[in-house]
C-alpha cells in the first residue's frame, strides 16, 4: 500500500470546562490513503465529530488539541500558524456540516457564498468564479445550476441545500473532506440519493472521504473502512464488511445487534444495556465495560489495540471470529 | 411589493388622522385659546370677530373638520410669535437639527458597530471589557450633565472648540448647512458628540450581542471550514446577519433625536427644531405646536417605511413574505 495521504497518531483534544478536563477524543490513531471512504461510526459524545473538526484545525475555545500528531502529505498540521492552517482549509481539507439548513448563510446568494469560498484561496473574478460554481453545482446534481447561482439559500429544499454546501466543499479541489452526518437532517430517499452520488463524486475526482455517523446502516453502505469509536478512543477498526460480518468489539457487537434490520419482524429490538458515559466522569479501565456482558477484573485497565491484519480491536476479551 | 407599498400607505393615512385626532384635543380642545389670543381687556366686538375668525363658534366637530381640511391642504397656519407661515418657520429649522442628528446617529453607528463586532469577536479581551464599561457610562450619565462637561472642558478650559451656535453656514439651494464650513464643523462636534454617546453605547451593545450570538453558528464555522479569513467573515457574513436590529435601532435612534434633540440644542444653543418647539410651548404658539407634532408623525411613519424597505434589502428571507 503507497503512503497514506492523512495519517493520524495519538490524536487527543481536549476541553478544559469548569467541569473538569473533558477527553471528546483521547488518543486516535489512523490512516487514510487517496480516494479512500472512511466511515467513522460512534454514538453522540463518542468524540467523532469532534475527531473531525480536529482535522481541519476548528476546535474553539476551550477545546484545544492537546497531543498527537495529523500529517497531511508530509506535512504537520498541529503546532501550524492560524494562517497556514486556514489557507490548507477549503484547498486541502474541506468539510460539510450536519445541517443543512444552517451552514449556509441566509442572507447572501449561493454565488456570492460561493465567489467567498473560492476567493479565500486564488484571485477568481466575479465572472470566473461563476463559471466554477455552475460548474460543481451541476456535479453535485443541482439542475439549471448557472440560473440557480443568484438564488438564496431559502428557496432550496434541504436535500439541495446540503448539495449545495457540498459543492462548496468540493469548490477547490480539497485532498480530503469530512463529512459530519452530512444526511441526518435529510428525509431517508433523499439520504440515499446524496450517498450514492457522493460515492460517485468523490471516485470521480479521487478525493477521500472521512464520513462521520452514528448510522451504522449507513456507512456500511458507502464506506470502505470503518471505524468505531466509543468515549473517545478508537475500539474497533477493520474493512466495513469484515466488521460488519464478525466484530470483535463487544460494542460493535452490540450495535450491529441493535440495528432494525436484524431483528425478525415483530420481534423486541436488541439494544446495548445502560446508557454511554459522560465524558466527565468516565469509568476507569475500559470505558465501556459497565455495560459489557463480557467484563471481568482485567477491563478495570484500559485495554490497547490489538491489531490482526487490517483488523484492530481494544478489548480484554474480544469477540470470538467465526469460523471461516 | 405593490400590494405592500399600498397597504402602507393606508396605514399611514389612518395613523396621520388619529394623530391629527389627538393633537387637535390636545392643542385646541382644551382650554380656551382665546384667552391666549387677544388681551384680557379687549372689547367684547374683538371677542366675538376673533372667535368667529378662528371658527371657535362652530360644534367641536366641525371645527375638527375644518382642521382637517386645512391641514390637507398643507396650511397649518401662521404662527402667533414669529408671525410667518409655520411651515416655512419649521422648514427653516429642519435643516439645523437634520445635520446635528446625523452627524450624532452616524457617527454613532460607524463607530459602535466595528466596536461592538469586536467586542463580541473576542468577549474576554481587555479592549472588550473596557468598552462594555464605558458603554454602560454611555447609558447612565444624563445627557445634560456630560454636554456641560463638554463645553467646559473643550470650550471653556481648553478652548479648542466654540461652546455653542452654529457658526459660518454654506447656503445650498436656499439652505443653510453648517458642515459645509470648517467653522460650522467645528460648531457641530461637540453637540454631535453629546447626542451621539447614548447611541453609540447602544449600537455598540447591539453589535456586540450579535456577533456573539453569529460567530457559534455553523454559518460561521462552515465559512472558517472552507478558509475564510476571520476578516471575511466579519465583514461578509456577520455583518449582513447582524444589520437587521441596527437598522432597526438606527432608524428609530434617527427618528427621536430628529424630534427631541431639546436639550443638547438648549446646551448648545444649535437653532434647530427643539428648541423650536420648547419656545413655543413656553410662548403658547399653538400653531407651530400642532405643526411640529403632525411633523414628527409624519417622520417616524417615513422612517420607519424605510426601515421596512431596508429589511427586504437586506434579508432576502423578508422579501420573498411580500
Amino acid at each position: 500500500m503507497s503512503a497514506p495521504l492523512l495519517r493520524v497518531r495519538d490524536l487527543a483534544t481536549h476541553f478544559f470546562t469548569r467541569a473538569g478536563v473533558l477527553k471528546a477524543v483521547d488518543g486516535v490513531s489512523f490512516d487514510l490513503s487517496a480516494g479512500e471512504i472512511l466511515g467513522l461510526v460512534g454514538e453522540s459524545g463518542s468524540g467523532k465529530s469532534v475527531t473531525g473538526y480536529s482535522l481541519l484545525g476548528l476546535i474553539d475555545p476551550p477545546g484545544r488539541i492537546v497531543a498527537g500528531s495529523i500529517r497531511l502529505h508530509d506535512q504537520e498540521l498541529i503546532g501550524l500558524p492560524p494562517a497556514a492552517l486556514r489557507d490548507l482549509r477549503g484547498r486541502r481539507l474541506a468539510m460539510v456540516f450536519q445541517d443543512p439548513m444552517t451552514t449556509l448563510n441566509p442572507v447572501l446568494t449561493i454565488a456570492a457564498q460561493m465567489q467567498l469560498a473560492l476567493g479565500a484561496h486564488e484571485r477568481v473574478s466575479a465572472r470566473a468564479g461563476r463559471a466554477r460554481a455552475a460548474d460543481v453545482l451541476t456535479r453535485v446534481g443541482i439542475p439549471d445550476a448557472a440560473r440557480r447561482l443568484d438564488a438564496y439559500p431559502h428557496q432550496f429544499s434541504g436535500g439541495m441545500r446540503q448539495r449545495v454546501a457540498i459543492a462548496v466543499a468540493l469548490l477547490n479541489r480539497p485532498d480530503v473532506i469530512v463529512a459530519d452526518e452530512p444526511t441526518t437532517a435529510l428525509d431517508v430517499s433523499i439520504q440515499a440519493q446524496i450517498l450514492a452520488e457522493m460515492k460517485a463524486l468523490v471516485r470521480d475526482l479521487g478525493t477521500a472521504l472521512i464520513w462521520i455517523s452514528h448510522d451504522l446502516a449507513v456507512v456500511s453502505a458507502l464506506a470502505s473502512r470503518i471505524l468505531v469509536m466509543y468515549a473517545g478512543r478508537i475500539v474497533e477498526q477493520g474493512p466495513t464488511a469484515t466488521v460488519l460480518r464478525a466484530p470483535r468489539h463487544p460494542y460493535t457487537g452490540g450495535l450491529l445487534d441493535s440495528l432494525p434490520s436484524r431483528a425478525a419482524p415483530g420481534q423486541t429490538l436488541q439494544q446495548i444495556p445502560g446508557l454511554p458515559p459522560t465524558l466527565a466522569a468516565l469509568p476507569a479501565g475500559c470505558a465501556f465495560h459497565p455495560r459489557c456482558a463480557r467484563a471481568d477484573v482485567a477491563c478495570q485497565v484500559a485495554p490497547e489495540t490489538t491489531l490482526a491484519g487490517t483488523r484492530g480491536w481494544r478489548c480484554h476479551h474480544p469477540l470470538a471470529e467465526p469460523a471461516p | 411589493m405593490l400590494g405592500f407599498l399600498i397597504q402602507r400607505f393606508l396605514q399611514a393615512i389612518v395613523v396621520l388622522v388619529v394623530i391629527a385626532g389627538l393633537v387637535f384635543a390636545g392643542v385646541f380642545a382644551i382650554g380656551n385659546p382665546i384667552d391666549v389670543l387677544i388681551s384680557p381687556d379687549a372689547t367684547q366686538q374683538i371677542r366675538l370677530d376673533t372667535i368667529a375668525r378662528y371658527g371657535l363658534d362652530q360644534p367641536l366637530w366641525q371645527q375638527y373638520l375644518a382642521f382637517l381640511g386645512r391641514l390637507a391642504q398643507g396650511d397649518f397656519g401662521r404662527s402667533f410669535v414669529f408671525n410667518m407661515p409655520v411651515l416655512d418657520l419649521i422648514l427653516s429649522r429642519l435643516p439645523a437639527t437634520l445635520e446635528l442628528t446625523l452627524a450624532a446617529v452616524i457617527g454613532a453607528t460607524v463607530l459602535g458597530v466595528p466596536l461592538g463586532m469586536f467586542a463580541g469577536y473576542r468577549p474576554d479581551s481587555r479592549v472588550a471589557r473596557l468598552l462594555m464599561g464605558l458603554s454602560i457610562l454611555g447609558f447612565s450619565v444624563p445627557t445634560f450633565w456630560i454636554g456641560l462637561v463638554l463645553i467646559l472642558v473643550f470650550a471653556v478650559t481648553l478652548g479648542w472648540l466654540p461652546a455653542g451656535g452654529r457658526g459660518e453656514t454654506l447656503s445650498v439651494f436656499g439652505v443653510e448647512w453648517s458642515f459645509l464650513t470648517w467653522d460650522g464643523l467645528q460648531h457641530l462636534l461637540l453637540p454631535a458628540i453629546n447626542l451621539s454617546l447614548f447611541k453609540l453605547a447602544m449600537m455598540m451593545r447591539l453589535a456586540r450581542a450579535g456577533t456573539r450570538e453569529i460567530i457559534l453558528t455553523d454559518t460561521v464555522k462552515f465559512a472558517r471550514a472552507s478558509g475564510q479569513s476571520e476578516w471575511t467573515i466579519l465583514r461578509h457574513h456577520v455583518l449582513p446577519l447582524i444589520s437587521i436590529p441596527i437598522v432597526t435601532v438606527f432608524g428609530l435612534e434617527f427618528g427621536s433625536t430628529l424630534a427631541f434633540a431639546v436639550v443638547t440644542e438648549t446646551i448648545f444653543s444649535w437653532p434647530g427644531l427643539g428648541k423650536l418647539i420648547i419656545e413655543s410651548i413656553q410662548s403658547l404658539d399653538r400653531p407651530v405646536m400642532v405643526a411640529y407634532l403632525m411633523l414628527v408623525a409624519f417622520l417616524f411613519i417615513a422612517i420607519n417605511f424605510l426601515i421596512d424597505i431596508a429589511y427586504a434589502a437586506l434579508d432576502p428571507r423578508i422579501r420573498a413574505r411580500r
